[in-house]
């Protein structure tokens, strides 16, 4: 191809009828100038993401009870008062500071003398770390087999969804505790069995998203320009269907989170004396008449939490779905 | 066309595409001929337009001259070769030698990626050029089809449809290809912005020698811009010549049909309406003999046998037992 550099803008309509070359002249101007105004700068996908992400005051909330929750998470070993295992012999079931306890022990202290508030801050750690595992796993293995099945079709197609709706068949706790049994009381287990519960969510949320965008012209484009199918899998179709995922994965964060306690709760996740909320709340079940504090605040912490995940997912969406934009 | 023949870039030779579809759990297949017997030639820097409405097998087309499907039957003769079935090797490099522009310019560009990396991208698969070679050429390719080459660092839902319908253009150019499949290319637009996106394809015609393959509904475009015309219906061609004898005198009825429909300003150029009763017969239950019987006026029972071969007449190519009789 020659160069022309001549051909720059206005002038290129100059093939047709002189009216119509100036009107169309006119028109481009108008529309160049114009693009130039309404996006001369155009916002950075993050600032105009965060524009629509704060119109929700529940997600902001949501993502600052995240952002403390994760600090606290961190800096468990400065922010907790004792480690999360240490027994003070001398104060058992000692009471929260403002319902008569002694100063020290903000949450009080459970039947073995461990402060709560220091447990709490520790399976903080755990439970996001649970989380972000779980998440990591069934996004991972979920993109993967909703690509396949929703770029190849035909008999790849239905050997997956017909594996996952099998999957779904079955009430997801049932299946965790089931994995569990099979593969062992842990917590790595449990991460595990509970990646594989979540996992169907994650497959037909990409196939759905992935049979959409396979059909638009821009993948017929690539297509014609000679991609392979890794290419337009990966490269092209991918990262179109990213939205509905994060949503997905920030509410996963929440289930996992939600799951990992009850299986906790029944002893099939975390062992003691790890201190993990769903354990915690089993430890001291029969506490709850006389001291209310051991099973109140893991229980406070896990519903925070969740809710927390759950605001923010919700801000997400909202954010993230052009559909919701206006 | 005129004594001498040039060597035609692409030649398809009596291509067929059979899609087969299920007609439900335990009903067999049912085949829908979506093409059947479709010969044409495109020359350099010629266009061919292909008319007709929709489900003709317009878009059947498309994706056979582009290699996206192999045809069911017939050859597709790309540089001398047939690529009609040919291996996946052969057919990466004749991929590179035709590429298409689609109708809709909002879906035809991918949301995720900026201009700059939606035009390199065919330069990336099919090149080893240098990330800064590929970025001039982007560049230059934005002026050519008359947009800023600063734009190229934006993503496509800034720009406007005429705007999105260049940058197509210009992506379908990158690989410096001998003919364009434009499927409908300015249906999409403001018809105030489709004379700009006309002009400016032949303009880049005539500087590049490109070929078009135009498939359109619009006859006032398709009088604008072609050389050569093919009017299709129900997978078959029914009549095919230079724009100027069908446009003057169009001899197969659907043609004369499809002609009478186009609005005219003058009244002198105004033809009679001719106005056809039905809906376009579904191509899963094609009609017997010629397919067009059911809504031609001029219809008698031999069209209901005989299936009417492609046949010179008046200068062009038509497919109709009554030719002689009907013209006027």
């Amino acid at each position: 191809m020659t160069n022309n550099n001549d051909n720059t803008v206005p002038s290129q309509a100059a093939a047709g009828p002189a009216a119509q070359a100036a009107a169309s002249h006119a028109a481009e101007v108008a529309e160049a100038r114009e693009a130039e105004q309404t996006s001369g700068a155009p916002p950075h996908p993050l600032v105009d993401f965060w524009h629509y992400f704060s119109e929700n005051k529940g997600a902001v909330m949501g993502l600052f009870a995240i952002i403390v929750i994760v600090l606290a998470a961190v800096l468990a070993d400065v922010v907790a008062p004792y480690a999360p295992d240490e027994q003070i012999r001398t104060a058992l079931l000692v009471p929260p500071f403002w319902a008569g306890g002694t100063g020290g022990y903000i949450f009080g202290t459970d039947d073995v003398g461990r402060d709560i508030f220091s447990r709490i801050v520790h399976g903080a750690r755990l439970s996001l770390f649970v989380g972000l595992l779980v998440v990591t796993i069934s996004l991972a293995a979920g993109i993967f087999l909703g690509l396949l099945a929703g770029f190849f079709r035909g008999w790849v197609d239905v050997a997956i969804m017909r594996a996952m709706d099998i999957m779904l068949a079955i009430p997801s706790l049932l299946l965790a505790i089931a994995i569990v049994a099979i593969l062992g009381p842990s917590l790595t287990n449990a991460i595990l069995a509970i990646a594989i519960v979540i996992l169907p969510h994650y497959v037909r949320l990409t196939r759905a998203a992935v049979i959409t965008e396979a059909g638009k012209d821009y993948v017929m484009a690539s297509r014609v320009a000679g991609a392979s199918k890794m290419r337009l899998m990966f490269d092209t179709i991918l990262p179109n269907c990213w939205a509905p995922l994060i949503v997905q994965a920030t509410l996963g964060f929440s289930t996992a989170i939600l799951d990992a306690a009850a299986l906790g709760f029944l002893g099939l996740g975390a062992q003691p004396p790890t201190p993990e909320w769903g354990s915690m709340l089993a430890d001291a079940l029969q506490f709850v008449q006389r001291a209310w504090w051991v099973v109140t605040f893991p229980g406070l912490a896990i519903l925070v939490t969740v809710l927390a995940f759950n605001l923010m997912g919700d801000g997400l969406r909202d954010a993230l779905d052009p559909k919701m934009k206006r | 066309m005129t004594t001498q023949t040039p060597q035609p870039l692409m030649e398809a030779r009596s291509l067929t595409k059979t899609y087969e579809v299920s007609k439900g759990l335990f009903q067999g297949k049912g085949h829908v001929q979506a093409l059947r017997d479709v010969s044409f030639s495109l020359f350099s820097g010629q266009t061919l337009a292909v008319v007709g409405e929709s489900g003709c097998g317009k878009s059947t087309l498309a994706r056979q001259v582009t290699m996206i499907e192999n045809p069911t039957s017939g050859s597709l003769i790309l540089d001398g070769k047939d690529v009609a079935g040919a291996d996946e090797d052969t057919l990466k490099i004749a991929r590179r030698r035709v590429q298409i522009v689609f109708q809709n310019p909002y879906g035809s560009l991918n949301p995720r990626k900026r201009v700059l990396d939606i035009l390199a991208e065919p330069l990336v698969i099919n090149t080893d050029l240098s990330k800064t070679d590929r970025t001039d050429k982007v560049r230059e390719m934005m002026a050519k089809v008359g947009l800023r080459p600063e734009f190229a660092e934006r993503y496509p839902h800034m720009f406007s449809g005429g705007q999105r319908q260049r940058i197509a253009i210009a992506r379908a150019l990158m690989l410096e290809p001998t003919v364009i499949v434009a499927d409908e290319p300015v249906s999409a637009l403001d018809v105030s912005v489709q004379a700009q996106v006309l002009n400016l394809m032949m303009d880049l015609q005539e500087e590049t020698g490109v070929a078009f393959l135009f498939i359109s509904h619009d006859l006032s475009v398709v009088e604008h811009i072609s050389n050569d015309v093919m009017v299709m219906y129900l997978g078959r061609v029914v009549e095919q010549g230079p724009k100027d004898k069908i446009f003057a005198s169009p001899r197969h009825p659907y043609t004369r049909a499809l002609l009478s429909a186009t609005p005219r300003l003058s009244e002198a150029e105004r033809k009679t309406k001719v106005v056809l009763q039905g809906e376009l017969p579904s191509p899963l239950n094609p009609p017997s003999g010629c397919s067009f019987h059911t809504r031609c006026p001029f219809a008698t029972a031999a069209c209901k046998s005989e299936v009417p071969a492609l046949r010179d007449f008046d200068g062009r190519k038509a497919a109709c037992v009554r030719l002689e009789e009907i013209s006027d």
